[in-house]
């Protein structure tokens, strides 16, 4: 009899499982590869990366399987091949001699995260338990961001503060603080979207909202500039603000929300202009590439503009894994991995990376669409946000679009900490689409007090069994219908 | 190995890589559309097999004795309120109102309780119900005290949220 809800909603693991094949053979292919262009034989090394990866993947598939039957199935295989192409890549850095050992840390980072992830998925079961951590994950975000500059465990790399550093482990903890503003924005909107969607002046066609509910957006403001002097950190800053301006528009589709956020950013950029020396260096670079003096010049264009170079040498179908020098790029496998790619990969096989990003974005907008929690669709739209800002502003950056700043490319560039951020997100998203996509089942008559009420979601219900009774709801509950029956009757 | 293989394999990974992309698009078919189907998925089937409520004089019956069953109103709009716009797809199941997140229809509504009033099907009628809310629940100009058959374009009032059925 459920034959028909299923007709819409199945859980689709089997597609899953297929084009997880498909990106672990991406994945692996192209490691396997360069070890076929670089070295000309395959080791043993190549069969236990090859088997760790495969293996980590087709875990976090049978934890779907258990844990979130009807989460959205093409989420997992798009990110695991990425991973995989990362990991490809940055091994293929580590054979010139700037680089060494990367690609093994890189793997070790993508066992832990994917391990958290799916620790995640089984302790966490729902992702609305998460919003009474709203502000709790404030209070988290804040710590997160500031513990760079706390002197002792602080570091300073390439002129940009963002790191800590505990007992030899680097670690980047504004990476984390994404996920923990994401959650803080979305339950804030969730529970106070009333007073500042109704609240208001209107002029001409904009409703403009009042001061006082201006307050949050100036805080994350602040929090965006605080990042972007303090820690030196243009994308972060960037980032943090674009996640607060789209989960607002998200929640109260105003577009003075836009227009008020994009005054903030140009008054934002012009102040980082006049007043920090590394901001004014990138727009410079950024407008000046090209000049011999800022090509020559100390943290000058030169990253830029060769990146450049190597993005036109890969040309349409690129000079193949292991056969390009993108090496010649400062920070190949991380911050420029995109050029790496296109250089060896070229147009074609870069371009099909964005495309999916593209569609990786369009899944977790498609997770917020179909759950039914204010809160969940807030959070969804927001980690999409990230995803796509962070795409956007490195791509963008390396291409000339927009100036450079030092955000990494989601799942590809070297660097553990973006890593372990990204897998989380992804498993958060994984459980929205869960509860999006499950079917809910009503019985066809009432109970409106108790825990099965009807009309209502438990949202533990049907998960442990992954099998729904309504018929026994319905039997179960008949007698409550038919006195309310009743009382319809008599109202004749 | 020789270059000739090499090369090929290097157009294999890309040609793999735009593969994954196409099923995945394949895959996806029209799951990108967010039809008001997707929106409310409440099973439809399960008040097919239930028992029919033909005993007894249920409202339908009595009402309409003589006459051709009419359809069942379809859809349920809200018509005031924060909320304005939104529209709900009734299937067969009954319908939840309120500011609790896990009710069918969340209100974002100061006014309404958690759980604050029902809409039932029953024949050819949607019933609605008051579940003890604090500031009530209207149907024009009168306050619900039990449950009450709803007509299309009947108000529906719920704090400062309006609703109606339409067909």
């Amino acid at each position: 009899m459920a034959t028909q809800a299923e007709a819409h909603s199945r859980p689709r693991r089997n597609i899953e499982l297929v084009l997880l094949l498909l990106a672990l053979t991406i994945g692996i292919g192209a490691q396997v590869l360069v070890g076929l262009t670089l070295e000309d034989t395959i080791d043993e090394r190549y069969y236990f990366e090859g088997g760790a990866q495969a293996a980590l993947a087709l875990a976090f598939h049978v934890v779907l399987r258990i844990r979130a039957e009807y989460a959205d199935p093409f989420i997992l295989p798009i990110v695991v091949t990425l991973n995989g192409l990362g990991i490809a890549m940055i091994h293929r850095l580590d054979f010139t001699t700037r680089y060494e050992g990367v690609a093994d840390r890189q793997l070790m980072w993508t066992g832990l995260s994917m391990a958290a992830a799916m620790l995640l998925l089984v302790l966490l079961r729902d992702h609305r338990k998460l919003r009474q951590l709203t502000y709790l994950s404030l209070a988290a975000s804040v710590v997160l961001l500031f513990l760079p500059i706390v002197p002792g465990i602080g570091q300073d790399i390439q002129g940009a503060q963002v790191w800590i550093s505990i007992g030899g482990m680097s670690f980047q903890p504004g990476e984390l603080a994404k996920i923990t503003l994401a959650i803080f924005f979305a339950g804030f909107l969730a529970n106070n979207r009333d007073l500042i969607l109704l609240a208001g002046k209107k002029i001409g066609p904009m409703t403009f909202p009042r001061l006082q509910d201006l307050g949050p957006l100036f805080l994350a403001w602040l929090i965006a500039m605080g990042v972007l002097i303090v820690q030196n950190d243009l994308g972060n800053a960037l980032m943090f603000f674009g996640l607060f301006v789209a989960v607002i528009y998200v929640a109260t589709s105003r577009i003075s929300w836009i227009v008020i956020g994009g005054v903030f950013v140009a008054v934002g950029a012009l102040l980082a202009y006049q007043f920090v020396w590394h901001a004014r260096n990138r727009f410079d670079i950024w407008l000046n590439a090209f000049d011999q003096q800022m090509y020559d010049q100390d943290l000058g264009s030169h990253q830029l503009v060769q990146g450049l170079f190597g993005l036109a040498h890969g040309g349409l179908t690129g000079t193949g894994l292991g056969s390009g020098s993108p090496q010649i790029v400062a920070l190949a496998n991380s911050d420029m991995i995109i050029v790496a790619f296109g250089e060896e990969l070229g147009f074609i096989g870069l371009s099909g990376m964005l495309v999916l990003y593209l569609i990786l974005f369009s899944r977790y907008m498609r997770a917020g669409l179909g759950t039914r929690d204010h809160f969940g669709k807030l959070l969804a739209v927001g980690l999409a946000v990230v995803l796509v800002l962070q795409v956007f502003v490195v791509v963008g950056g390396i291409t000339r679009v927009i100036p450079m700043s030092g955000l990494v490319s989601p799942f590809l560039a070297a660097g553990g900490s973006a890593l372990l951020a990204n897998w989380l997100i992804v498993a958060v998203v994984l459980l929205i689409s869960h509860a999006a996509r499950r079917p809910i089942v009503v019985g066809p008559m009432l109970n409106t007090t108790g825990a099965g009420a009807s009309g209502t979601e438990d949202p533990l219900r049907g998960r442990d069994t992954g099998e729904q009774k309504p018929v026994d709801d319905g039997t179960q509950q008949f007698p409550a219908a038919s006195s309310s029956e009743r009382d319809g009757g008599e109202q004749q | 190995m020789s270059e000739l293989a090499i090369t090929v394999l290097q157009f294999g990974l890309l040609l793999l890589l735009w593969i994954l992309i196409l099923s995945i698009i394949a895959a996806q078919g029209r799951d990108m559309m967010v039809s008001k189907r997707a929106r409310t998925r409440a099973n439809r089937s399960a008040a097919q097999t239930a028992p029919a409520p033909e005993q007894g004089g249920t409202p339908a019956t009595v009402h309409h004795s003589g006459q051709t069953q009419r359809p069942r109103p379809k859809r349920l709009v809200i018509s005031e309120g924060p909320l304005v716009g939104t529209e709900v797809e009734l299937g067969s199941a009954p319908i939840m109102m309120g500011r609790a997140q896990e009710c069918t229809v969340v209100l974002e509504d100061d006014y309404a309780s958690g759980k604050h009033a029902r809409l039932f099907p029953q024949g050819s009628r949607w019933f609605l119900e008051d579940l003890g809310s604090t500031n009530g629940t209207w149907l024009g100009d009168e306050q619900l005290t039990r449950a009450s058959t709803v007509e299309p374009g009947d108000r529906i009032r719920i704090g400062k949220t309006v609703l109606e059925l339409r067909t």
